[in-house]
Formats: structure tokens, C-alpha cells, sequence
């Protein structure tokens, strides 16, 4: 420490203290910078280039090639149509995937701190038990389901147990499809729900003793009480976990690695196939694909913003908060 | 033990270079991934060759295949990687091999005993270096499971049947066994090329030109559909995205299926894993109007241009292509050797009767290799056409688009990838 | 608090459990399977050879095949349960066998040969734990390499995390500098850019500084977590700036201040951050997936991945590495729970 600390006095004299702010916030800022922000502008080169040539300098510039090739389509709702029917393939399954998962995970989120904000046994326990799979890598939590799936799996041998025929559950589309939601809801559910419950005990106490001697229901005290007070973590909640959701790769790539066929192909998967996977490399290709990624992502965060702050108005018109 | 201290000194040594960068004057990187036993074969000979050369120092990555389909390509891109490389895309990574014929003893030896295979691994058709050494030589053929066949009661198809007859047959032995499938192909287009020829597939047009053609689509849609009524197991060529490679050993290893079309490589796979649980026997690759044929193929340690100790990468690829070597890494790697004087001689395996015998069959199947099968498996961009049927096919199967559909598509990707390589 | 505890159970009915009682420990309990149960089937299945593993159904127990020693047999052979022409059952050992053909003699009396089909023999099991799985993947697979790489990453990404975020926060936290905002607004902007958008590029970037095929390649771009700089942001704007003061007019350094003062007061938040990055760090993949192509620098999570592909078949290894990988993380999570939930219920609060 004391080897750091004379040259931090000098810079300090130089820069005087309000400025030296900067030299401490320097380290964070040039990994950032490095390794974030530079590629950045590097990944927007690379989606206008072509060719399979892995350094800038090497490759040559095409234009809008790139973002054409994608968006080649007869008709965007259909993929089939399209020259990247891939692309577009992920694009939709993205998009229901990221509905579908979210909704029902902080449906069942929700309930799941409801449940645990009451007075139960063992209510430390039961918490950590639901935030356990959280922790668990994607590729562990892939082969925990993987092995349960599996055509000679547990899940099957129940079936059969109880009469029922095995189904390959990783080899139909749909239920394919099914599990990954299911896997990636149970993978992160707890980190959610520990966040709701957060916000559940910030309500204070009285709110509820006042409705109880107006004799209000059960279901008016949610609606009335928890619901608008909860808003504010419900938002993030769902902003964030549709972030998540809109790229996810990890466990499904263990778990499906994208099919059968490219019914569980994901965009962040059809970008890591385009541009490192495949034998031929179109690395400009998958930049501009991510392009596109990074645009609906910043348009959800935008909405965030936008939702948060004019919640945050909304509570103060209301005089809390 | 030695062993152990080596191990340290070379950490030390690696961790040391992570600080200093700087690639250590006498040592060569070899990256090798095994289909049974390969990679512990060439370690010990690495060792032997050390030892007899004391200035050269032989490090052997074993790494699985799929980093040497997926990452390999990326690092050599961005100028890294090891010295040699164990690789299967001959003509795909051409553009990375180093020419080692100054730094060979005799490149005439080499000519001689390597010609063929020599030419699938030169960028162009009139480039006359030696890019590397086969490893092996190996065919694509099916296995079929004998012990099904006689619990059956149904005899086995003779040497000219054709795939349709073999399927039939399979098909009763899976009734009759109750076994849930009759076939399984890996899922690859390199495999599903042999029966391809055999229907008539002649992969390239009048110009040198990549085409799908009445051949390809014959078998394209016996694939399809083998694959929807229940004969071949969904899962392999369906089940996963992408052109990912998936093989069905697995199937057949559990007794669920009753032929499978691999090839030569697995044959120390299935001694090891299978062993005696059942009798697998190789039978000859079936046939179509056109031929009877698989495609030839194999790995082979090539050298790469980024490496800093030329001469020692050539000394040691010398050293594993002299006769005795190489007759020694075939009989423990229980491979087809690709070694003209080797081949001639004969190896003595000391394998298992069924792995003998297994062996004989894919060796008895290279004289009928037919040309196409060559000039696909010589062709540079030939996974312009593998990873497509692998990715189309696979979808089609799963039922995402109808083999039509699939077969344009093929087409299409086939056009793009190759005029991408070509800017 | 009491008067919390009469409304709650008031509304409960006085004393009596209503349905929503049973409804939440029903929950409790089916979370409960949902959430641990195929992590237990995992660790159960693990131990089971692997013949045991092709078995459908699969036993609920580990299970091997029992083997007997025949006088006049160099080494045991397995026991099956056969059933004789004549209808009883017998226990014999296997000799041979050839296609559907199987020799077997009784043990007791082993000059007897009897030639059986193989539909008609089943085999004899006894309850064995296969910890050879265990032991086997660190000498056929340089485990040990992959658990150090892991632990390397691990634990040296999370000091130098602790460091520079800290130092990070505390600018943005105690200092008035003109741009603070502005750099506070673009480290949390960082969160919503996606690996994968940068893959490419990065990967560029880190061969072109040498770190390729580095463990340091994997550590240095995940070390600035603007998630970090904010948890620690959030606690730091908590502690007196009259402190800082007072120091400063001792004649303190900022650094030491930093030092001595904001980091030891700042423990439990940086306590919190160490979780998680550790958490981070031991379950990184796509990011050492792209930089990492050597096998002896795969931390376990490229292992599993790279050994599903090639282990499809060898399901008894890949389930105990699977164990192994996830057990360090289960640990901490059994020993500091508390600390874990804690910290992500306070950064949830905004």
C-alpha cells in the first residue's frame, strides 16, 4: 500500500482532490473501454464488411450487403420466405420465447414471495431453496435436465410407470421448446422472486392493519395495496428479466443446441453459428445481426426508463412515495 | 515420477511465457483430438522421438474434435494456434499449411508412399508440397449388430444388395428383436455422401462446380423418409441445429438400432465400449445403380505456416512417417494405414477377431471407392455442401420445411458459402 | 412486529390453518422436489455404473451386476438368474457367450455346463456405489487441470473485481467531479450491451494483446462489473462524508482514505460482490469458450461442455464431473445463504 500511495499523493497535487476522482474511477474505465466499448465500434465495422477474413484491416467494405442479406425477405412474417430464414427463425423464436418465459416467471415469482412473505416454518430454508438453481452454471443446470429427459431418462420411466408411452421430449419441437422455457424459468426464478419479496417487506405494516379494519378482501388488499406498491420492483423485475430473456444462449445451447431442426435456435445462438460455428466464418454477418440484437435491447431498456420514471411520477401525483 | 516433474517444469514454463509471451525456441505444439486412441499413441511416440532428439521438445494438446472443427479455424485466423494440427477439413485449412518439403529428409519418400492423399491437402491442383501425413486412411461403411440378426432368424443381405434391401432386412430384424430402430446414419453430410454416389450423385457439374443433382436427391429423400416413418431414429438428424455434428453411436452401442452407417475410425470405439456385448460386424457399404460406395477420408497432422521451428516440425512429421513408426501407430491405433508401403506389408493388429475382421472389410471397401467419392472428399470447399445437407436435411426431418423446400435451400447455402470464400 | 404477526394470523382464522396455508406449504413442498430433486437424481445417478446408466427404467439406487469366483476361473464372472426348461429359476455364473448363445455353469458345481438363450437370463444386482467414476475422470481427463483453471479465474477476477470496482464506486460515490454523472450513467450502460454483440470483436481485441489461449484473456475483460460499481455505489453513499473529511484534515492521501477508511467500513457490501463474482466467474462459458481453445487451459465448464459432445455414450463420467463442477457452488450457497439473499434483496431495492 505504502508503494501505491506516494504516487497517488503526487497525482493527487497535480489534480487536486475533487479531480481525483478520475484516477480511481480509471482502472474500471479502461477495462470497459477495452474491452466493451472499443468492440463496439469495431462490431459496427464489421457489419458493413464481408468476406471471411477475421481482421478489419483484411476485409472488404460492402456496404449495407450485410443488413440486406438479413432483411431479404418476401414476407417478414413468414421465415420460410427469407433468404436468412434462419435469422428470421430466431428472431420469432426470441421474440415468443422472451414472452412466454417472462410472463410465467414472474407469475410464478410472484407467488412464490407471496408465499414466502407470510409467517411460515422454516421461511430461511424454503428461500434459499427456490434461489439454489440460480447459482448453478448454465451448462450444469443443461445436463441436470438433459439427463432427466433423456429418451431413457427419470421423467420417462415415471410415464411408464404410471402406463403412459415415453416421449422424446428433447426431439419434438414443441415440447423442445417447452422445456427450455421451463429450464431457463427454473434456472433464474429465485433471483427474481428474492427481489419481489424484497419489495413485499418494504410495505409497511400499518397499510395492511388499516384494510383489515375496513374488512377489505383478500384479493382488494393485493390489488389496492401490494400490487401498486409492488409496481416499482415488478418493473424491474420484468425489464431485467427480459433483457435476460431476449439473450439467451447458455443452457439451451447445452441442452437442445438449437433444435430439433431450429426450433429452439435462438438469436444469440444463430449469431455465435454465423460467426465462429459454421467451417466458413461470416463474421460480418453475425455483426450485423447483433446489430439488430443490440437495437431491440436498447429499445427495451429506453422502455425501462420510461416506465420507471413515470411510475415514479405516478406515485408522487398519489402523494407517496 | 518423471512423469509429474516434466509436467511442473512445462506449467512452469507456459505460465512463464503467459507473462513474457514468447513461444519457446525448440518446442512444438501438436493439437490432436482422438477417435479411440490416437492422441495417447502420438504422445508416446513424441516422447520416443524427444529422446532421440534431445533439443526438440513435443507437446501434445489432446483436445475433442469439436475444437478442432470450431475453434481451431478461428485461432489460426487470428494468427495463433499450435504447430501441428490433427485436422479433418483437408482442403478448408489449406490456406494455414506450411510446405515442409525443405525441411523432410526425403521428399521422394514421401511422394511415393503418400501421393494420394498428399493432393487432398495442396490449396491448388498444380501445387506439388507436402502439406502433412495422413494419420489414417479411413472409409465411411456400416455396422450392423449380427446378434440381432440371428435372434431374428433373418439372414444377412449378401455383398451386392442395396440399401433398400439392407433396410428391409433391418427393418424385419427390428420387428421380430423389438428393437425401436432399423437404421441410423451420423448425422454428416460426408457420410451421407457415400450413399449418395451410390444413388447417382455426382456432386460436381460439367464446370467443377458444386451441384445438387437427381442422385443427391434420390437419397435425400430415402433420408427423409427412413427418417418420418420411424425406420432411422429421429433424434440424430433432427434433433439438434445448425450443421452440428452428432453421430448415432450411441444408438447402436445400446443395441436401439440395427445397422449403422459410420465408418473405419470407430472401430476401436466399438472394441472398447461395446467389447463382446454383442457381435458388430462391418458389412459392405450397400448399392445403388451408380455404385457401391463410401467415401474416403481420415484425419492428418498438418503442418501449420504460423509455427516458429519449421525444421523441428518437419524432423518430427519425418520421424512419425518412416515405416516402422507408422506401421507401429496403426497396429495400436487400429487404423487403415494411408501408407502405400505399410498398406502393401500388411499390419499387424493385435486387436480383438471382430475388430480384425471388421477392419479387412473397410480395407477390402477402398479398392471400390468410386472417383466422385475422391473428388468430393479432395474438393477445398466440399463442407459447402456437408454442413448444409446436415443443417437441411436435419430440418426437413423435424419437420420445419418439406424436403423440397430443403433441397432449394441446400442449393442456395451451397452458392453463398462458396462465394463467401471466394472475396 | 407483534401486532404484524395478530393481523397475519387474523387473517388467517384464529389458530385454524385455512386453504391458503395449505396451499402455501403445498407450494413450499412442490418447489421444494422441483428445485432439489433432479439435482439429487443427478448426484444419485452419478454414482451408478455404466451399465447401470442404459437400464430403462432406471433403478432408484446405484446397482452393479454381482460377480461370483468359479474354482477353475482366473477371475470372477458375472451371476445371472436363469430360468431352466424346467421352470425354476437358478443362479449361475457366465463363462461365455456367443451371438445369442450363453455357457454357464453353477458355482458350486462348475463342471456342469448349461447353454442358454440370452432372453432367458437376467442379471444378479447388488446395492454398489461407483466411485470409480469419480476417480477415473482425473486420470483419463486431466480433471485436476480444469478444477485449477476454475479456481484460478475464480478467485483472482474476484480480487482484482473487488479492487477496481471499489475504487470506482468510491469516486462516483465521494467526489464532485465534473462528467461523474456522466460516467456513472455510461459503466451502468455497459449492462445493457450483450456478449455477444462484442464477441467478435473482442475476441480481436484480446489476440491482438497476446492474451489468447490465456487464463489473464478470460479474467481482465470481466473484472469492470458495472453490476458491482453500482451494489457498491449504493453502500458507499451510506457512509459519512464527515469521516472522509476528518481524515482529510489529518493530512490523509485519498488513497489511504480509500484504503483505510471506505474499504474496511464497506466489508459487508464487498463481502456481498465477492459472492457474486465468484458465482460469476466459476459459471462463465460463452466468454472462455471464444478465448480458450487449448484443453489444458478449460476451466470445467468448457470441459463438460467440450466432453457432452464426446461423452455422449460415457454418461457415468459426465455426471460425476457435472457433480464436481457444481459442488463448490453448493457449498458456498449451503454456508452463506444468508449473505447471498441479503445482498441481491438490497441491490433489488432502488
Amino acid at each position: 500500500m505504502n508503494a501505491v500511495d506516494a504516487p497517488m499523493r503526487a497525482v493527487q497535487r497535480v489534480l487536486g482532490v475533487p479531480r481525483i476522482g478520475w484516477m480511481f474511477v480509471a482502472p474500471n474505465l479502461a477495462i470497459l473501454g477495452l474491452f466493451t466499448f472499443l468492440p463496439i465500434v469495431v462490431n459496427f465495422y464489421f457489419a458493413f464488411t464481408g468476406g471471411v477474413q477475421l481482421y478489419p484491416s483484411e476485409r472488404p467494405f460492402t456496404g449495407l450487403e450485410n443488413l440486406e442479406t438479413l432483411f431479404e425477405c418476401e414476407s417478414y412474417l413468414d421465415p420460410s420466405t427469407c433468404r436468412k430464414d434462419l435469422f428470421w427463425r430466431a428472431i420469432y423464436n426470441t421474440g415468443k420465447f422472451a414472452l412466454l418465459q417472462v410472463g410465467l416467471m414472474v407469475a410464478f415469482a410472484l407467488i412464490t414471495a407471496l408465499v414466502l412473505n407470510r409467517k411460515i416454518l422454516g421461511r430461511g430454508f424454503f428461500r434459499g431453496v427456490f434461489f439454489y438453481p440460480v447459482l448453478l452454471s448454465p451448462v450444469v443446470v443443461a445436463l441436470i435436465w438433459k439427463w432427466v429427459l433423456q429418451r431413457e431418462g427419470v421423467l420417462n420411466a415415471v410415464l411408464a410407470g404410471a402406463g403412459a408411452s415415453p416421449v422424446g421430449w428433447l426431439s419434438d419441437a414443441s415440447w423442445a421448446f417447452f422445456w427450455c422455457v421451463f429450464v431457463s424459468i427454473w434456472a433464474h426464478m429465485g433471483f427474481y422472486t428474492l427481489i419481489l419479496l424484497a419489495g413485499l417487506q418494504a410495505i409497511p405494516a400499518d397499510l395492511y392493519e388499516a384494510a383489515a379494519m375496513d374488512s377489505a378482501s383478500p384479493w382488494r388488499r393485493f390489488s389496492r395495496i401490494t400490487l401498486p406498491l409492488l409496481m416499482p420492483n415488478l418493473i424491474v423485475v420484468l425489464v431485467l428479466g427480459l433483457i435476460r430473456a431476449v439473450q439467451i444462449f447458455d443452457e439451451v445451447f447445452v441442452l437442445t443446441g438449437g433444435g430439433p431442426g431450429s426450433a429452439t435456435t435462438f438469436i444469440v445462438q444463430f449469431i455465435y453459428q454465423t460467426g465462429f460455428a459454421e467451417s466458413i466464418h461470416q463474421y460480418g454477418l453475425a455483426a450485423a445481426a447483433s446489430l439488430v440484437l443490440a437495437l431491440s435491447l436498447l429499445v427495451l431498456t429506453l422502455l425501462q426508463l420510461r416506465m420507471t420514471r413515470k411510475n415514479l411520477a405516478g406515485g408522487k401525483a398519489n402523494g407517496d412515495g | 515420477m518423471p512423469e509429474n516433474a516434466r509436467r511442473i517444469c512445462a506449467s512452469a514454463v507456459v505460465a512463464l511465457s503467459l507473462v513474457v509471451g514468447v513461444a519457446f525456441a525448440g518446442e512444438i505444439r501438436v493439437a490432436c483430438y482422438s477417435d479411440g486412441n490416437e492422441c495417447e499413441v502420438t504422445q508416446d511416440l513424441a516422447k520416443r522421438f524427444e529422446a532421440q532428439n534431445a533439443d526438440v521438445k513435443v507437446a501434445i494438446d489432446k483436445v475433442p474434435y469439436k475444437a478442432i472443427l470450431e475453434q481451431l479455424p478461428v485461432q489460426l485466423a487470428a494468427g495463433e494456434g499450435p504447430d501441428i494440427a490433427r485436422v479433418t477439413d483437408l482442403g478448408g485449412l489449406s490456406k494455414y499449411y506450411l510446405d515442409i518439403t525443405p525441411y523432410v529428409k526425403d521428399p521422394k519418400y514421401w511422394e511415393a508412399n503418400f501421393g494420394q492423399t498428399l493432393l487432398w491437402m495442396r490449396p491448388t491442383a498444380n501445387d506439388k508440397g507436402i502439406y502433412g501425413m495422413m494419420t489414417q486412411l479411413t472409409v465411411t461403411g456400416p455396422y450392423v449388430n449380427k446378434t440381432l440378426f440371428e435372434q431374428a432368424n433373418v439372414p444377412l443381405p449378401g455383398p451386392q444388395a442395396t440399401w433398400d434391401q439392407w433396410v428391409d432386412a433391418s427393418r424385419k430384424v427390428a420387428k421380430a428383436t423389438q428393437v425401436p430402430f432399423a437404421v441410423a446414419f451420423d448425422r454428416s453430410g460426408h457420410r451421407f455422401a457415400g450413399p449418395a454416389i451410390s444413388m447417382g450423385a455426382k456432386y460436381f457439374d460439367a464446370r467443377g462446380n458444386l451441384v445438387i443433382d437427381d442422385g443427391y436427391k434420390t437419397m435425400a429423400k430415402k433420408l427423409y423418409d427412413w427418417n418420418r416413418d420411424g425406420t432411422m431414429p429421429k433424434e440424430v438428424w433432427g434433433g439438434v441445429g445448425g450443421s452440428t455434428y452428432r453421430d448415432a453411436f450411441e444408438e447402436f452401442a445400446n443395441g436401439r438400432v440395427v445397422m449403422y452407417l459410420s465408418g473405419s475410425w470407430q472401430i476401436r470405439r466399438m472394441d472398447t465400449q461395446i467389447g463382446k456385448n454383442f457381435d458388430w460386424i462391418a458389412v459392405p457399404n450397400p448399392c445403388g445403380p451408380a455404385a457401391c460406395t463410401g467415401i474416403p477420408g481420415g484425419a492428418a497432422f498438418v503442418a501449420l505456416k504460423r509455427t516458429k521451428n519449421p525444421k523441428d516440425v518437419g524432423r518430427f512429421l519425418d520421424y512419425l512417417a518412416s515405416e516402422p513408426v507408422y506401421a507401429e501407430y496403426m497396429a495400436r491405433t487400429e487404423n487403415i494405414p494411408a501408407h502405400a508401403g505399410v498398406a502393401k506389408k500388411g499390419v499387424d493388429y493385435k486387436i480383438s477377431p471382430q475388430a480384425k475382421a471388421a477392419l479387412n472389410t473397410f480395407v477390402a471397401e477402398v479398392p471400390k471407392l468410386s472417383p466422385v467419392a475422391y473428388q468430393i472428399q479432395g474438393y477445398k470447399l466440399n463442407r459447402a455442401v456437408f454442413n448444409p445437407t446436415a443443417a437441411r436435411l436435419g430440418q426437413a426431418i423435424a419437420g420445419e420445411m418439406s424436403l423440397d423446400d430443403a433441397l432449394k435451400r441446400i442449393g442456395a447455402d451451397i452458392d453463398e458459402q462458396v462465394k463467401a470464400s471466394g472475396k | 412486529m407483534a401486532s404484524v404477526t395478530t393481523i397475519l394470523s387474523a387473517r388467517r382464522g384464529r389458530g385454524k390453518p385455512d386453504w391458503t396455508d395449505w396451499f402455501s406449504y403445498g407450494y413450499l413442498l412442490l418447489g421444494l422436489v422441483l428445485m432439489f430433486g433432479p439435482v439429487l437424481w443427478l448426484v444419485l445417478s452419478s454414482f451408478k455404473s455404466a451399465a447401470a446408466l442404459n437400464e430403462f427404467p432406471p433403478q432408484l439406487l446405484p446397482y452393479g451386476q454381482k460377480s461370483i469366483a468359479v474354482p477353475g476361473q482366473e477371475k470372477p464372472l458375472p451371476l445371472y438368474r436363469v430360468t431352466m426348461p424346467d421352470g425354476a429359476t437358478r443362479e449361475l455364473a457366465e463363462v461365455r457367450r456367443i451371438g445369442i448363445q450363453a455357457t454357464l455353469v453353477d458355482p458350486k458345481a462348475p463342471d456342469q455346463e448349461y447353454k442358454v438363450n440370452i432372453r432367458d437370463r437376467k442379471p444378479v444386482r447388488e446395492f454398489r456405489l461407483a466411485t470409480e467414476n469419480y476417480s477415473e475422470i482425473f486420470d483419463k481427463f486431466s480433471f485436476g487441470t480444469y478444477l485449477w483453471n476454475s479456481v484460478f479465474i475464480t478467485i483472482v477476477a474476484t480480487l482484482i473485481t473487488l479492487l477496481f470496482n471499489a475504487m470506482a464506486a468510491f469516486a462516483l460515490s465521494k467526489y464532485r467531479f465534473g462528467g461523474r454523472d456522466a460516467v456513472f450513467l455510461v459503466i451502468i450502460s455497459t449492462l445493457m450491451i450483450p456478449p455477444t454483440i462484442i464477441l467478435v470483436p473482442n475476441f480481436l481485441v484480446v489476440s491482438e494483446l497476446g492474451l489468447l489461449n490465456s487464463l489473464w484473456g478470460v479474467i481482465w475483460p470481466a473484472v469492470a462489473t458495472p453490476t458491482g460499481v453500482f451494489l457498491l455505489r449504493q453502500y458507499m453513499l451510506t457512509i459519512p462524508d464527515e469521516l472522509i473529511d476528518a481524515a482529510r484534515m489529518d493530512y490523509a492521501s485519498e488513497w489511504r482514505i480509500f484504503w483505510r477508511i471506505i474499504l474496511p467500513l464497506s466489508a459487508p457490501a464487498l463481502a456481498v460482490l465477492a459472492i457474486f463474482s465468484v458465482m460469476w466467474r466459476w459459471n462463465d462459458f460463452l466468454w472462455p469458450l471464444i478465448v480458450l481453445s487449448r484443453t489444458e487451459k478449460f476451466t470445467l465448464q468448457l470441459a463438460l461442455n467440450a466432453f457432452q459432445g464426446e461423452l455422449t455414450t460415457q454418461w457415468h463420467y459426465l455426471l460425476a464431473m457435472t457433480v464436481i463442477t457444481l459442488l463448490p457452488v453448493t457449498l458456498v450457497f449451503a454456508f452463506l445463504q444468508k449473505y447471498i439473499t441479503t445482498g441481491i434483496a438490497s441491490a433489488g431495492v432502488k
